[in-house]
């Protein structure tokens, strides 16, 4: 078994292929880890690999995949983390999902996360918090905080989870693995339970950057069910490089090591990657984002203002909860969404309502999206000088429990470093980057629109020199 | 910055029911955030065309070909009430 657990996805799928390992083999070690519960980062866990889908020959059989809750799995609980949707099973797959389980990944199970993925600790889940697997007292990160602490844990070879202003990238450093958010377009939302439309999107969450860019390559693509989905222009390659000879860095001066907030070992953490990625051949140079400093004004405004239109259709009509007060439909509605929906929700539905709301749409919703372009406009003009824009992931490795959730603000400055890139619809990564006093940091790299191959080779080269060893996190 | 009064009317917009306590912490932690991301009202936007969408795609179409949809009882399989193969909801003028 605990060969099983060193392991990476890749190499796991490459034993199953050549029958050193078994699939049930593979499937029972991992589903037996997931059933244990200490950290509360499964909702459900799958008893057994659909029979059909263990065709030999498919390229990730036998890999078992964790999948965050909001996913929609036929016939599976697809709660998002909120009790409103408690015992819901969808009657269909999201296209992500489905398209793994044809390349042969069996689900493994559905991952705790913030509810309807607002938050950055997962303790807004309907369903307890997450714990981190590198201390039990702190946070995994957020949203997508189950699928992260599972492969953090080895309770799963790979998950996979969503990112709308940080919630793949920020839970994924919190615990010392990768995490991918792809350009805007390049995964299909079709089955998605919706959080903010112009921002989600879907990614992979695992040990390795070669695991990721194996994961990616089987989730991009057009989906006719989804308008906003487009064609990757090329496939998805499996990263080699170990250099970063000629490529230039642009360390942005509103998002660096300087930032008011950043924790002294993060900042280290992050001037020491610099540095190796000069001994590996990258020039590094600082860069202005002039308006990517007010990323988080603008997806606190767009994010809510989305969220309050997608979170209407939770009305106790077609599924979920229904709370009846004996009066009349609009009572129902009221009463089902107090009941239903948590603190963090109803805060940012009235948030979203009133930015959206007549008199102050101009100034708030309207503002926010001209920053939009703004910030957009900057990453360009950037891109037309260095190869990629490099900052932490997140300004503090994982916090204690409770620590934050009285003071919404400082909760969503979690977000600071994460916001401006879905705001522009760009991909980034995030990679481990060594411990500070003990627990994980983040490396981010971003870069332009369909640039996934070579973040996925930049990456790869710098977790060759880090050498980060997350195996701490999976013991016992 | 957010009075009650404006927080009644926005959770009534919302359909959220909440409760007096409730309404107090919003307008103060709804006053605090707005006034943290209205800094955005600093900068100079006038002629800045808004984002609304990150994609350069638009009128995206499918084809106007039938094909098979749910069927009733799976629609309805997951209902909290359900009366003559419909959603049953409660009087909306009572």
């Amino acid at each position: 078994m605990s060969e099983i657990l060193a392991l990476t996805a890749t190499e796991t799928a490459e034993r199953v292929r050549s029958r050193e390992l078994s699939t049930r083999e593979v499937f029972e070690t991992y589903r037996d880890r997931a059933a244990r519960v200490e950290l509360n980062a499964f909702t459900w866990v799958a008893e057994a690999p659909p029979a059909d889908e263990a065709s030999a020959g498919a390229p990730l059989a036998g890999v078992p995949l964790a999948v965050k809750d909001l996913f929609c799995t036929e016939g599976v609980p697809s709660q998002a983390g909120s009790r409103i949707l408690e015992g819901y099973r969808p009657p269909y797959t999201a296209t992500a999902v489905a398209k793994l389980a044809r390349a042969g990944a069996p689900l493994l199970g559905k991952t705790n996360q913030d509810e309807f993925a607002m938050g950055s600790s997962n303790e807004n889940s309907g369903y307890g918090p997450v714990r981190n697997p590198w201390d039990r007292d702190r946070v995994p990160g957020g949203s997508s905080g189950g699928s992260a602490a599972a492969v953090a844990a080895g309770l799963a070879p790979w998950a996979i989870g969503t990112d709308t202003g940080g919630s793949i990238r920020q839970p994924a450093a919190l615990c010392g693995i990768v995490g991918l958010k792809p350009t805007y377009g390049a995964v299909s939302r079709y089955g998605m339970i919706a959080f903010a439309s112009s921002l989600d999107q879907a990614g992979p969450l695992t040990r390795t950057v070669a695991d990721a860019a194996l994961l990616l390559g089987h989730m991009v693509g057009r989906d006719p069910l989804d308008s906003t989905s487009v064609a990757f222009p090329e496939p998805i390659e499996i990263p080699e490089r170990d250099d970063l000879a000629g490529i230039r860095l642009g360390v942005p001066s509103e998002l660096s090591e300087e930032t008011e907030g950043i924790e002294l070992g993060v900042a280290g953490a992050f001037r020491a990657t610099l540095e190796l990625a000069r001994q590996l051949g990258a020039e590094v140079e600082e860069i202005h984002l002039p308006h990517t400093a007010h990323g988080l004004s603008a997806y606190y405004l767009i994010a809510p203002a989305e969220a309050s239109a997608n979170l209407a259709r939770f009305d106790g009509v077609r599924y979920g909860l229904r709370v009846d007060g004996g009066e009349g439909l609009r009572e129902m509605y009221e009463r089902t969404r107090a009941q239903g929906f948590g603190a963090e929700v109803k805060r940012r539905i009235m948030l979203g309502t009133y930015a959206l709301s007549s008199g102050y749409y101009d100034a708030h919703y309207g503002r926010a999206q001209k920053v939009r372009t703004k910030i957009a406009e900057d990453f360009h003009a950037a891109f037309e000088r260095f190869d990629f824009v490099v900052t932490p992931t997140s300004p503090t490795v994982a916090f204690p429990l409770g620590a934050k959730l009285d003071d919404p603000l400082a909760m969503y400055f979690n977000d600071y470093f994460t916001v401006p890139m879905p705001l522009a619809g760009i991909p980034a990564i995030s990679i481990p980057n060594g411990l500070s006093d003990g627990l994980p940091t983040g490396f981010q790299i971003a870069g332009p629109a369909f640039s996934e191959n070579r973040i996925l080779a930049a990456a790869h080269a710098l977790e060759g020199a880090i050498g980060f060893d997350g195996s701490a996190g999976r013991a016992p | 910055m957010i009075d009650r009064e404006q927080v009644l009317h926005v959770a009534a917009l919302a359909r959220l029911e909440l409760s007096g306590e409730e309404v107090d912490r919003m307008a103060r932690e709804l006053s605090g955030i707005l006034d943290h991301i209205e800094k955005i009202s600093e900068l100079e936007l006038d002629d800045v065309e808004p984002t609304s969408h990150v994609l350069d795609v638009s009128n995206v179409l499918r084809l106007d070909e039938p094909r098979p949809s749910l069927p009733p009882d799976v629609a309805l399989a997951q209902a909290p009430a359900v009366a003559a193969e419909g959603f049953e909801v409660p009087s909306p003028t009572a």
